[in-house]
């Protein structure tokens, strides 16, 4: 198991204003599955390239275990990536491509066959060895280019959407296959994804990057809870922001003043958000308003609902017992309890 | 016959009457072929079984194998002629396959500034009349002590083929994911072994094709062989031209035949990569 850390790493392209990596400090712990999640163009693929020794950073270090590995050129650094795109060889058969690595490595021939075997069993695919690539499904191809990442026993293990490529019902099941090989092995795995769904299901850890810098690193759960910006609430899909001036407890806001749980920011300016499943149906003591029903949206198990409160558009979710209260044009009271709002600084 | 009796039957015609039409368009292919490709050949293996053939006989009236008996005779020029014209060729594939897939990498790969520019001059020597072009590098090549030699004219030739091959495999790297390379550099290969394993099977088709194009346009230099190589260098156009121009349609004939033979030959053996799912045929991209 290797610890990886990033301090300060930077990288400008040539004929770039801006660098593609901005300066990020990221820990890795050891064994575990960090997840880098941002939209396409926010430096994460290129994070995970510098990490695989692909390009050099203009500044900063990357140390495995708290050596400096910047002097490692990238065929020597134990790590393994596994691109968007399967890549597998087209003129070597599966047994090959799985077996490229540990040739690279000068491996017996014998140990190379024992660990084909062994890793066709891992991934499930059993007697694919002589297949060609083409023979194979796309959620096939995608496990054995996983196959051949694993069977080098990588120090880090780099993982650029490795599920993007897959239809959905492939993605769960390449997805599942990705976190048991990855508990079972304990590699410290990097993976890079812009889909939030699948970092919250996959990672330990996830660190959201915007525009070549690291916004927030955390635990899943806490980036629907506590975001850190108006952005990440965003990219979560946090959907009723509301803008606010602080004033210790309370929040003085357009549809009124809110009682909120005393958090960090007590003054100045912030944005509140509430996921729509928090909001309550009724009078409920505190930050009860009046809402007028816009639209509503049957969801099969739920009923996701609009309102507008005093100009502000608002989003519930509710149980589809409630379905009927809800017309179109009614006014109602909602709550909105004050631990559920979180006040992100604006 | 009413719609819903369309049967089994009549679907088998349909497919029977596709393939029929398959079977013509194939039938015409290879009419048009034979017309325009074999049929222009037959005269010459006539000829160099020939003895006497005059007007207005249909075939000659005396037949002899003495123009293959010349032909292979070890003191006569044929045989010396067809080993530098096969060196002459070999080496041009060689050097200009060195010297094209790097450049049609560059072109292929990446996009960069005068791009047109550079695309422009590797095409150049396809439009400036080679005589022109040769008459100039005559000197340059004398004073370098190049001149009359085979390497000369191995160079020589370099200025006809080079465009072709550069053009073939900068429409191959067009289609090449060079993420095949950083796949492999992550799994532990170095710049030689990427080269080796991962690049050049990728590409190979295209190697073929570039391969092939080389072969043909250097076997079949004419004016820049004579040039360069002062009457000292003789490949098989030359002396084919000079029989030609004596008279001896025999002898003519004969060379004739070893002439176009390895043209066919490649042709037959790499066939397989020159369909038009071949990448190789695409032309410039990017």
């Amino acid at each position: 198991m290797t610890h990886v850390l990033l301090d300060n790493l930077t990288i400008t392209f040539q004929g770039m204003s801006h660098p593609a990596v901005d300066a990020i400090d990221l820990e890795m712990e050891e064994g575990k599955l960090t997840a880098l999640l941002g939209p396409s163009g926010c430096g994460k693929t290129t994070t995970m390239k510098l990490i695989a020794g692909l390009l050099k950073p203009s500044q900063g270090d990357i140390l495995f275990d708290g050596k400096s590995i910047l002097s490692v050129p990238a065929e020597k650094r134990n790590t393994a990536m596994v691109f968007q795109k399967h890549l597998l060889f087209p003129y070597m058969s599966i047994g090959e491509n799985i077996a490229f690595g540990l040739r690279m490595r000068r491996e017996k021939k014998a140990f190379r066959e024992q660990r084909i075997k062994e890793m066709l069993d891992f991934v499930h695919l059993p007697d694919m060895a002589r297949r060609r690539p083409a023979q194979l499904s796309g959620g096939q191809q995608q496990r054995v280019a996983l196959a051949r990442a694993l069977v080098v026993e990588p120090d880090v293990l780099l993982l650029d959407e490795p599920l993007s490529a897959l239809d959905a019902h492939l993605r769960d099941e390449m997805g599942e296959l990705i976190r048991s090989i990855q508990t079972k092995l304990g590699i410290t795995t990097l993976l890079v994804t812009h889909d939030q769904e699948e970092a919250v299901v996959l990672a330990d850890k996830i660190a959201v990057m915007f525009k070549g810098r690291i916004c927030q690193y955390d635990k899943p759960p806490v980036f629907y809870q506590r975001p850190a910006s108006v952005d990440v609430a965003e990219f979560f899909g946090a959907r009723n922001m509301i803008k606010a001036t602080m004033q210790g407890k309370s929040a003085e806001t357009v549809v009124g003043t809110l009682e909120v749980e005393p958090g960090e920011l007590t003054t100045g300016k912030a944005v509140l958000t509430i996921r729509p499943e928090e909001i309550t149906l009724g009078e409920n003591g505190v930050n009860s308003l009046e809402a007028k029903v816009i639209s509503k949206v049957y969801m099969g198990t739920h009923v996701r609902v609009r309102f507008l409160i005093k100009g502000i558009e608002i989003e519930g979710l509710f149980t589809k017992e409630t379905m009927s209260e809800f017309q179109e044009g009614r006014i109602l009271t909602l709550s909105f309890p004050p631990k559920s709002i979180w006040a992100i600084p604006d | 016959m009413a719609k819903d009796t369309m049967t089994m039957t009549s679907q088998a015609e349909k497919s029977i009457v596709i393939r029929r039409k398959k079977h013509v368009r194939r039938w015409i292919a290879i009419s048009f072929l034979m017309t325009f490709l074999i049929l222009p050949l037959i005269p010459l293996f006539i000829w160099s079984f020939g003895f006497n053939w005059f007007f207005p006989n249909v075939l000659p009236t005396r037949w002899g194998i003495r123009a293959w008996a010349y032909v292979f005779d070890p003191t006569a020029q044929i045989l010396p002629a067809l080993w530098d014209s096969l060196v002459i060729a070999i080496g041009t594939v060689l050097i200009s396959l060195v010297i094209g897939i790097p450049a049609g990498r560059a072109l292929g790969l990446n996009v960069f500034r005068g791009k047109r520019l550079v695309e422009f001059l590797v095409l150049a020597p396809t439009i400036v009349p080679p005589l022109a072009v040769v008459l100039g590098i005559h000197v340059v090549f004398l004073k370098l002590g190049l001149a009359d030699t085979l390497i000369g004219v191995i160079l020589v030739h370099l200025i006809p083929v080079l465009p072709y091959v550069t053009l073939v495999l900068t429409g191959v790297f067009a289609n090449y994911d060079p993420e095949f390379e950083d796949q492999a550099r992550s799994l532990g290969a170095g710049t030689i072994t990427i080269i080796w394993r991962i690049m050049i099977p990728s590409i190979f088709p295209g190697i073929i094709v570039a391969a092939l194009f080389s072969f043909i346009i250097s076997w079949a230099q004419y004016v820049t062989t004579l040039l360069i190589g002062g009457g000292r260098v003789q490949t098989l156009p030359l002396l084919l031209y000079a029989f030609a121009r004596s008279g001896d349609y025999a002898v003519t004939g004969a060379i004739s035949v070893i002439f176009i033979t390895p043209g066919i030959l490649m042709l037959l053996f790499t066939s397989r990569y020159l369909t038009g799912k071949n990448q190789a045929l695409g032309g410039i991209g990017r």
